[in-house]
């Protein structure tokens, strides 16, 4: 008979084993597609509808303006591009900035008082008039194709909202350098989920939308501070199709400091759990597809089972520590190295299943680096990612769960 | 729309690499025991080796004794044990019959020993040493700790554990004949029982025949340094 423990240790592994199956079966469906799409996606475009770009500002007066200016630096027909930049009521030098390109032909300019992400969407998606419509936020910078390749994918009808790939900006300081390899692991996850129709966020930079589906479904909502979640549980919600374009790329700058990546993750985690749980009627609900049948209910048990599995983790870790200590104090420090025995090899069912996820998170991890940067190879950012990644990620998860639990309010900065 | 036969195919491929799993650690688990086992045969022959040689030498003198006469590997094979009961990859029925050959083996190397002290008339070096793997004992653990110490460092010191819980007739016997009380981690050292947690050091004055051993030790390590000083 098998203890609670250890059946919540089997569960969870054979939840993470049986995701990371389901993945690499996807990508192997694929795969055919992606060197299609890489060789073809965003050549002999017939057709260029009008886009409206619009860039949320509060307080980005360190970027806004090379934001701006990859917009302008799209390779799209300028007639057909239309950038509104909205000034949340930012308290800095930001409106100083935006106002250098007040006479752009391509830009406008909106000022309100602060309200958040949301209200100055939804301000500027009341001028909106062109067929698609996408956000940019302004800390982050487009590619000069990137529009190139979400567009064709408007030929097909039944899709609403596109997704780029994001990528770090410029990576500096050991955690944006972990955030590269995270970032990563998102494109290949997102290029998955396109496939399974099972994408639940649109991501501020530049996601593009038809028009067509804030006239349907209403604008923006504050969405827990994830209105970029709520917006794509409701497409989805609403059977609205939302795909992926991996090869457009756009990059975003990322907190370089632990207190603001910790900040930002409480906040992405607290917005899924709580939209979750105001769409939890898609969960295990088979009308909704993938995502309500199977992606939605594993994002939300991965972390809880993350936050179990570290806990043991770090337990067992420290029962041995304090086991050594123990054994320090009684006997002195033992300079003798322990001779190698295959007896004393951990090789419970747990360990060898332990093993085999491990090899699995090795081989999308591979994949990952290789979709986002063309090749893979073993950068410093990798070995971060490595040896900090399981020790970060339990900080966030715990905290937006305690405040989801306990109805915390989190900040947006 | 959901594609149900890629749902039973990533199921599948997971539950062969579960049962595989399953498979392979049973199979290791069954071969560590297996090892032990191995082990334990070899203790047994090496004592009844021992029983016969010393039957044969009851009437020759004690200098024909030599080194390798008590058989080496009880150590290791506490250590092994010790670790597999703390798994749980490891069949209980098949580790309690391989603890309970273990003390027996143990019981009857600490009877040949003792016969040998007694006829050659040697001090003894062998501590008999009973601990719990229950939670009451808090000083189990660091007494075992301290015993592995003093067995690296003198590697004639026989120390033999016994799980004082553990249900063998023979250990119960041992507990009687010394009429040891149930105030874990106890020692018998020359027959005298020893209560309660006590350090390298108070062990070593606590046994005499140690700090024999000691200087013995260090007269051999001095003798290889000199001659490795010669040869260069």
């Amino acid at each position: 008979m098998i203890d609670i423990q250890t059946f919540i240790l089997y569960s969870s592994l054979f939840v993470s084993l049986f995701f990371e199956v389901f993945l690499l079966i996807t990508y192997l469906e694929v795969r055919e597609e992606l060197s299609l799409e890489e060789k073809y996606l965003g050549k002999n475009i017939k057709w260029f509808p009008t886009v409206t770009i619009i860039v949320p500002c509060f307080n980005e007066e360190q970027t806004v303006r090379n934001t701006l200016l990859s917009l302008l630096q799209l390779d799209y027909p300028k007639d057909k591009l239309s950038i509104i930049a909205v000034d949340d009521g930012s308290t800095d030098k930001t409106l100083r900035e935006l106002n250098e390109f007040k006479n752009h032909p391509q830009i406008s300019i909106l000022l309100k008082e602060n309200g958040g992400k949301h209200t100055a969407l939804n301000l500027a998606l009341e001028r909106v008039k062109s067929d698609l419509v996408g956000c940019l936020d302004a800390d982050s910078f487009v590619n000069h194709d990137a529009l190139k390749k979400i567009v064709p994918f408007f030929d097909d009808s039944s899709i609403k909202a596109v997704t780029p790939s994001i990528k770090v900006f410029e990576p500096r300081s050991v955690l944006q350098y972990v955030q590269k390899i995270e970032y990563s692991w998102g494109i290949f996850l997102r290029r998955m989920l396109s496939s399974l129709g099972a994408l639940y966020v649109t991501p501020g930079p530049f996601s593009i939308f038809r028009m067509q589906v804030f006239r349907e479904l209403g604008g923006y909502a504050h969405g827990h501070h994830t209105e970029d979640l709520e917006i794509a549980l409701r497409l989805q919600k609403n059977h609205y199709k939302i795909v992926n374009s991996h090869g457009a790329h756009v990059y975003t700058s990322t907190p370089s400091q632990l207190p603001g990546l910790f900040r930002q993750r409480v906040r992405w985690t607290y917005g899924f759990l709580n939209n979750v749980i105001d769409y939890r009627e898609m969960l295990f609900n088979r009308k909704y597809g993938n995502i309500g049948f199977f992606i939605l209910p594993i994002a939300t048990i991965s972390i809880f089972s993350i936050l179990y599995t570290v806990g043991n983790v770090l337990w067992s870790n420290l029962t041995r520590v304090l086991d050594a200590l123990v054994r320090y104090r009684t006997v002195g420090f033992s300079w003798e190295f322990p001779s190698f025995d295959w007896f004393f090899l951990n090789t419970s069912v747990t360990a060898i299943l332990a093993l085999s996820a491990i090899i699995f998170t090795f081989i999308i991890l591979y994949l990952s680096i290789k979709l986002a940067d063309g090749k893979a190879r073993i950068s410093r950012g990798v070995f971060y990612y490595l040896v900090l990644y399981f020790f970060l990620a339990p900080l966030w998860l715990t905290k937006a769960v305690f405040s989801t639990l306990f109805k915390r309010p989190i900040s947006w900065r | 729309m959901i594609d149900s036969k890629k749902y039973i195919v990533a199921f599948l491929i997971t539950a062969v690499i579960f049962g595989t799993a399953i498979f392979v650690s049973n199979i290791l688990s069954q071969k560590k025991l297996e090892d032990v086992r191995v082990i334990e045969n070899r203790v047994a022959l090496d004592i009844l080796s021992s029983e016969t040689q010393f039957a044969l030498l009851e009437e020759t003198s004690c200098s024909d004794i030599g080194p390798g006469f008590l058989s080496k590997e009880l150590g290791s094979l506490g250590e092994k044990l010790s670790y597999a009961e703390n798994q749980t990859e490891f069949n209980s029925g098949d580790l309690e019959y391989l603890k309970r050959s273990y003390f027996l083996l143990e019981i009857k190397d600490y009877l040949l020993m003792k016969r040998l002290t007694e006829k050659c008339g040697i001090k003894p070096t062998f501590i008999l040493y009973f601990y719990s793997t229950e939670e009451d004992c808090k000083d189990c653990e660091k007494m075992g700790y301290v015993l592995t110490a003093l067995r690296d460092k003198y590697p004639d010191l026989r120390v033999y554990s016994f799980d004082y819980h553990f249900d063998v007739g023979a250990i119960n016997t041992l507990v009687s004949i010394y009429k040891l009380k149930s105030s874990l981690p106890a020692m018998i050292i020359n027959s005298n029982p020893y209560y309660g947690f006590y350090s390298v050091e108070e062990l070593e004055d606590a046994v005499p025949a140690l700090q024999k051993l000691a200087a013995a030790r260090t007269k051999a390590l001095e003798a290889v340094a000199t001659s490795s000083e010669k040869t260069n």
